[in-house]
């Protein structure tokens, strides 16, 4: 993290001392030297916590990926041990890595864990709290965000809470193995303490969501510089403050399902739990008259919203890049801005659709169908939007457009392919297969990881004064889109001939226990996809080596660039690399929207949003450069 | 760098920095107690007939904890007004009120707390059940004494309203006869269960407001002299808080100990 965060110093100790104080609760402090603690570990410069963020969320990101790398050598050769790092394995896990081999056990944590990394440690803060951090502010010509201090203890809340998840690989009988999903009562069953850290864990990264999302709502509604109306507003920005919106409301509901699943685990409490409950053939000693349905309900509450959280700000991103590289206005602005908050208002009522297969009745199922249904024409007119603002353009490409543009089909595919999903006849079927691993996947790892790509390598000259390797940059574009794809698009096929999730041997004993040759078996082509998806998956990490090697080679090594590298329009291209602690020299006075592109009678194709009018062509009417 | 509108509200929203804030949080402080109420809803329309328990509760605690906090919202309300006028004393007495006020508020649960505690319903070999608080329970002695009853009938237990003048005698009942026995901990029913969590989650509020506010009555109150605008913001966005606070029990009180 240091090294990234090294741009930053000369700006914030020239930084004159105010004359007077008053960060937002005016405690009045003595300015000095920041330290080393204060400057990168205690810092409240939105910009620095966005580093912050990223470069934890990317660590996690990275983490979360081994994990998935070893569950697929798992279901490859169930039960071998790991090469190379199997002996390391059974070292720092012990008996749950005996051999080197997984056990099921731990194939359980890792899968759970992978997921719970992926959603909350890793895409989530990058998503948002990363790239809402850094760039919202900028984008909207505030200082800093509403209340640095509040988002200081947001990061920390978020790194205490991934300590917690991280150090629950190496308590006695490992991480939660309850699934991401942690249906209970499972959950409450497993008699390890992986679930209690696990919800612990949960319960700081909610609370760090909460204090971002409070600080995000608040920096847009009120730190906004002068003339940048709401419709002004980049639409990056608006799916960040829907995104907030979303975190705001949906996580609480999971932090009670949380507080009441703590209860289960620790206070030995019947929430979850129902009458009759039986564990291993005994009937359990419990209180009982709890509803596993209500764990349920209350988890996708959170989880379908959450699904708009991890793919929002990636098209956000997606469109802004779009916008800069066509050269020309986004298609229908507007259209998109209604779009999105109709996306975050719909999600918030198609949480049930996950749970067509738990006896909820057929009556709700058709109502969530209809809201599932419904959601998606929103969604469809974003990614129309988007595709129609490349018409006509002359489209310049480079790496962060080359991931832009790969976003498009692959959160097409992962998109479509949930409608049959939505539609509970035709999820009785699929549900918990590979379908749906390939169908969520589609949505976030080539959908929102490539977005997130695109917005590295986009503002990355931002951040670093030094533009990206394009030539590694493209090497890793094209190898992550052949591989992403060689990944999961078998999924799907093996998805639709039945294959369940979550299976530790890859679908061996499932497949063994039927009759040879009988049309409900596995056949032995499906089975031999999982060799090539471990193939494909192996090769997607080593794709990732270049970007790895590209980002940190690149801050010290990168092609020095201006200000403004992609000329683009809006402020946070208009304020010196890297922003000085306060964003900008001068408030900027917004006097356009945010896509002036190519406008006619202008020298450049590009107009900022703050540039005045051009004094050049006499005006009839008074000028509003003054606002 | 100063960030704008922390004290002197934005033009064009018409409102400071902080009370964004506070009251974003505050909605989504709506929706975990609102996940926990529904929780409450779902549990006990779920429940088999007979299962929810009736009158477990001491409704005339209740009652004057709901006082209590319905007038600490008052003086809440009266220290803010006492600070927009510039009375910096009434301030300090108007909350000094509040504070004592919400320490009895906690003062009464943790007596409400400790009764579940020490009541016990324990089943006795001969298929009765023997309920009531416990008296004396020394484990070196081979029998233990409460305060109570003895009901054949389990469900009597769990609708005490319909009864009248439930005796209270002191029972004393010798360890090789009982069967099982456990105290009114959540881990007892799951009404007990979400009284426990509702309630304990409403009095951590009561707890970290009390801070805020003590912090406000006693040091923090020094920004008066030197910014008495901000600091009246603080009060104002602290007492928004207390105020949503009094409003969960106003949900808690009914569906708790009323229904």
């Amino acid at each position: 993290m240091e090294t990234t965060v090294q741009q930053f110093p000369p700006f914030r100790e020239g930084e004159a001392h105010p004359a007077h104080d008053d960060h937002g609760h005016g405690e009045p402090h003595e300015h000095h030297e920041p330290g080393f603690w204060s400057k990168y570990i205690f810092s409240t410069d939105h910009k620095i916590i966005g580093i912050q963020y990223g470069m934890t969320a990317l660590f996690f990101m990275l983490f979360g990926f081994f994990l998935m790398i070893l569950m697929r050598w798992q279901i490859a050769h169930p039960g071998q041990p790991v090469p190379l790092l199997g002996p390391l394995l059974e070292k720092i896990l012990g008996q749950p890595a005996a051999g080197g081999a997984i056990s099921p056990d731990l194939y359980n944590s890792f899968g759970a864990m992978h997921g719970t990394i992926m959603v909350f440690l890793g895409v989530v803060p990058l998503a948002f709290a990363a790239f809402g951090n850094y760039v919202v502010p900028l984008m909207i010509g505030a200082p800093d965000m509403c209340f640095p201090r509040v988002n200081m203890a947001s990061y920390h809340a978020f790194f205490l809470g991934g300590v917690v998840m991280f150090v629950s690989f190496f308590i006695p009988g490992g991480a939660a193995q309850a699934g991401w999903t942690s249906y209970s009562p499972l959950a409450t069953t497993i008699p390890t303490n992986g679930q209690a850290f696990w919800l612990v864990g949960m319960i700081l990264l909610i609370t760090s969501s909460l204090l971002g999302a409070v600080n995000f709502i608040a920096t847009i509604i009120q730190l906004r510089a002068p003339g940048m109306t709401w419709m002004r507003l980049p639409w990056f920005v608006w799916t960040q403050f829907v995104t907030a919106f979303l975190l705001l409301l949906a996580f609480p509901p999971l932090e009670a399902a949380g507080l009441l699943q703590l209860m289960d685990n620790v206070a030995h409490t019947s929430f979850f739990l129902p009458t009759g409950l039986a564990i291993g053939g005994h009937l359990a000693n419990i209180s009982g008259g709890g509803s596993p349905l209500l764990w349920q309900h209350l988890f996708w509450f959170l989880g379908h919203p959450e699904v708009y959280v991890l793919i929002l700000p990636g098209m956000g991103i997606v469109a802004e890049i779009i916008a800069n590289n066509t050269r020309k206005p986004l298609w229908g602005y507007k259209s998109l801005v209604y779009a999105v908050l109709a996306v975050g208002f719909l999600s918030f009522i198609v949480w049930a659709h996950h749970m067509y297969m738990t006896g909820m009745g057929q009556k709700i199922a058709t109502f969530f169908q209809a809201t599932t249904m419904i959601i998606s024409i929103p969604s469809v007119i974003i990614l129309t939007c988007l595709f129609l603002s490349l018409w006509g353009g002359s489209i310049r490409i480079n790496t962060p457009m080359l991931f832009a543009l790969g976003w498009l089909p692959m959160f097409g595919i992962g998109g479509l392919t949930g409608l049959p999903l939505g539609l509970a006849a035709a999820d009785l079927y699929l549900h918990d297969t590979y379908y749906v691993i390939a169908h969520f996947h589609y949505v976030v790892a080539p959908g929102t990881i490539f977005a997130l790509f695109a917005g590295i390598y986009f503002w990355f000259p931002k951040m670093t004064g030094r533009k990206m390797n394009e030539f590694w940059g493209r090497v890793h574009f094209w190898c992550s889109l052949v591989f992403m794809n060689l990944v999961f698009m078998p999924m799907f096929a093996q998805g639709i001939k039945g294959m369940l999730r979550r299976m530790s041997d890859g679908g061996v004993n499932y497949s063994a226990a039927r009759v040879p040759n009988a049309i409900d078996t596995l056949p032995g082509s499906v089975m031999e996809l999982n060799h090539w998806i471990f193939a494909a998956a192996v090769a997607l990490g080593i794709a990732q080596i270049p970007f790895i090697i590209n980002l940190f080679w690149s801050i010290k090594h990168g092609e020095k660039v201006g200000d403004n590298p992609w000329h683009a329009t809006t402020l946070d291209w208009q304020t010196a690399t890297p922003p000085p602690h306060g964003n900008f020299a001068h408030e900027p006075r917004v006097v356009r929207g945010p896509y002036e592109y190519s406008m006619p009678g202008h020298a450049e194709d590009f107009t900022p949003q703050n540039e005045p009018d051009a004094p050049t062509a006499p005006k009839f009417s008074p000028a509003p450069a003054a606002h | 760098m100063d960030i704008p509108y922390t004290i002197k509200p934005r033009p064009d929203t018409g409102i400071y920095n902080a009370k964004v804030g506070i009251w974003l949080f505050l909605a989504s402080e709506v929706m975990l107690f609102g996940g926990l109420f529904s929780a409450y809803v779902l549990l006990r329309v779920g429940a088999s007939d007979g299962f929810w328990p009736h009158g477990w509760l001491n409704v005339k605690l209740g009652t004057l904890n709901t006082l209590i906090l319905a007038l600490s919202a008052i003086t809440t309300l009266l220290a803010w007004a006492a600070c927009k006028v510039g009375e910096f004393g009434k301030f300090k007495i108007f909350h000094a009120c509040t504070l004592l006020l919400a320490l009895s508020f906690l003062c009464v649960k943790m007596y409400e707390y400790h009764d579940k505690w020490i009541h016990y319903e324990i089943k006795l070999n001969d298929g009765t059940f023997a309920d009531g608080h416990m008296v004396e329970n020394d484990p070196a002695k081979d029998y233990l004494v409460i305060e109570g009853r003895i009901v054949k009938d389990e469900s009597l237990l769990y609708d005490l309203r319909s009864q009248k003048n439930i005796p209270h005698d002191e029972i004393k009942i010798a360890r090789a006869d009982i069967k099982s026995k456990e105290n009114y901990g959540p881990w007892h029913h799951t009404y007990l269960a979400i009284y426990f969590t509702l309630t304990g989650l409403h009095a951590l509020h009561i707890l970290g407001g009390s801070i805020v506010i003590g912090y406000l009555w006693g040091p923090g109150s020094r920004m008066y002299k030197r910014n008495p605008e901000q600091f009246t913001n603080r009060i104002e966005v602290s007492g928004l808080f207390w105020h949503f606070v009094d409003l969960v029990w106003i949900f808690l009180f009914p569906v708790l100990y009323l229904t």
